[in-house]
């Protein structure tokens, strides 16, 4: 079975992803960005994003990295990406469109964790400040981002433009297939252990 | 934790590895001294009405368009509220992107060896337990005298620290505050000079 859905610009969607399917977002016009939240299957264990950095030694997310929560657990896996950089470091849009769908799944406020925003690249300047500036276009319609399932998953997804961005929000497509097997891809050591205590435990 | 808190002020030394809960009115000033140089110190902080209206490290980097923390740096809540200001620094820089160490992450950074370590996320637990704070309400948070570099090309590494004995950092509260401070108990990685050191905190309201 494979679900899809094209996601308009200013939107949000939410929805449980099983174990071991796989989700592609896929740019729909340049200069989208989709802000993602991640909730695991224990609906307590959020997606980290400091862990998910400083175990992997990245400022951002890029195929082949393992998104970690803030148990240690794997939540999921970038499989692929047309980008190698997606911004982690500057949250979701204040427009509470993510806060919305956290509420139907009767969290709150409290669960605004740190954001990936896919297809969205944050300059990041070599001077003493580490200042940050917003690239524009730097997603083309038609980039991708695959990521698997490592437990089951809540998923929550918003189009909202960045929130450095001047241009007005695009469609974001959602698939989420449901394949037979999945490689993993080649990934750092501390990725790996984390993949392999959520299979031990949980997956 | 031993501490000396009066109606105008606060000074207490925070042993290397333990925390603290800090009430700070609005208008207050909250100095912490690294004693010993190269001590990270984990910070949290709460609007003391409402601990739903948390310091969010995301948002506080965004609107300031800069990833270090330093003077002058609003330190805002998930709604965008300003919880406090950083009104002094002498260290010069400080880290909000690189979180808290916990039992289990330093699983996943060092091994098998490390799940029994003692880990901030531990503190932050045992001393935010008084305040209503539990796991849900354990965020991102701020990692003052830590030197986490994030380069040009999207890396980020930890590194010795830039701090020495003495430096100093104060926040001004712009509300009244919860601080909930962890002083970092790290031995993998020389974010604590690979010796976790006491922390002095001085209160002034």
């Amino acid at each position: 079975m494979t679900h899809t859905h094209d996601m308009p610009g200013d939107a949000a969607w939410s929805a449980p992803v099983r174990a071991g399917r796989v989700i592609t977002l896929t740019a729909l016009n340049d200069g989208a960005n989709a802000s993602v939240l991640i909730i695991g299957a224990d609906r307590l264990d959020r997606l980290n994003i400091p862990d998910t950095l400083k175990a992997q030694m990245s400022a951002r997310i890029k195929p082949g990295m393992v998104l970690m929560s803030d148990r240690g657990l794997a939540l999921a896996t970038v499989l692929a990406s047309s980008l190698d950089w997606h911004d982690c470091l500057t949250g979701a849009a204040p427009d509470r469109l993510l806060l919305l769908e956290l509420v139907k799944h009767g969290f709150g406020a409290v669960d605004l964790h740190g954001c990936i925003n896919f297809f969205s690249k944050v300059g990041v300047a070599d001077d003493a400040r580490v200042s940050l500036a917003f690239v524009p276009g730097h997603a083309r319609a038609g980039d991708t981002v695959t990521l698997r399932a490592d437990q089951d998953l809540l998923v929550f997804v918003s189009t909202a433009a960045h929130a450095l961005s001047d241009l007005p929000a695009v469609g974001v497509a959602v698939q989420i297939e449901t394949p037979e097997h999945t490689e993993d891809p080649d990934l750092r050591e501390e990725a790996v252990r984390a993949l392999r205590l959520t299979r031990e435990l949980i997956a | 934790m031993t501490v000396t808190e009066t109606t105008t002020g606060l000074d207490t030394v925070v042993a290397a590895g333990d925390g603290a809960l800090v009430t700070v009115p609005a208008g207050g000033r909250l100095r912490i001294v690294d004693l010993h140089g190269n001590q990270a110190v984990d910070t949290l902080f709460y609007d003391a009405h409402d601990i739903e209206n948390r310091y969010s490290a995301f948002d506080t980097i965004r609107e300031q368009r800069a990833v270090f923390l330093t003077t002058g740096s609003r330190l805002l809540s998930t709604r965008l509220d300003e919880l406090a200001v950083i009104t002094d620094d002498t260290c010069g820089r400080h880290d909000t992107v690189g979180g808290a160490c916990s039992q289990e992450s330093n699983v996943i950074r060092y091994g098998e060896f490390t799940r029994h370590q003692h880990a901030c996320r531990q503190t932050f637990l045992r001393y935010g337990a008084a305040a209503g704070i539990g796991q849900r309400q354990l965020t991102h948070n701020i990692n003052f005298f830590m030197n986490v570099p994030v380069t040009a090309s999207g890396g980020l590494t930890f590194e010795d620290g830039l701090s020495a004995p003495g430096k100093y950092v104060e926040v001004t509260a712009s509300r009244d505050l919860f601080a909930l401070i962890s002083n970092c108990p790290q031995v993998n990685n020389p974010c604590n000079g690979w010796n976790p050191t006491p922390i002095q905190l001085l209160g002034r309201w």
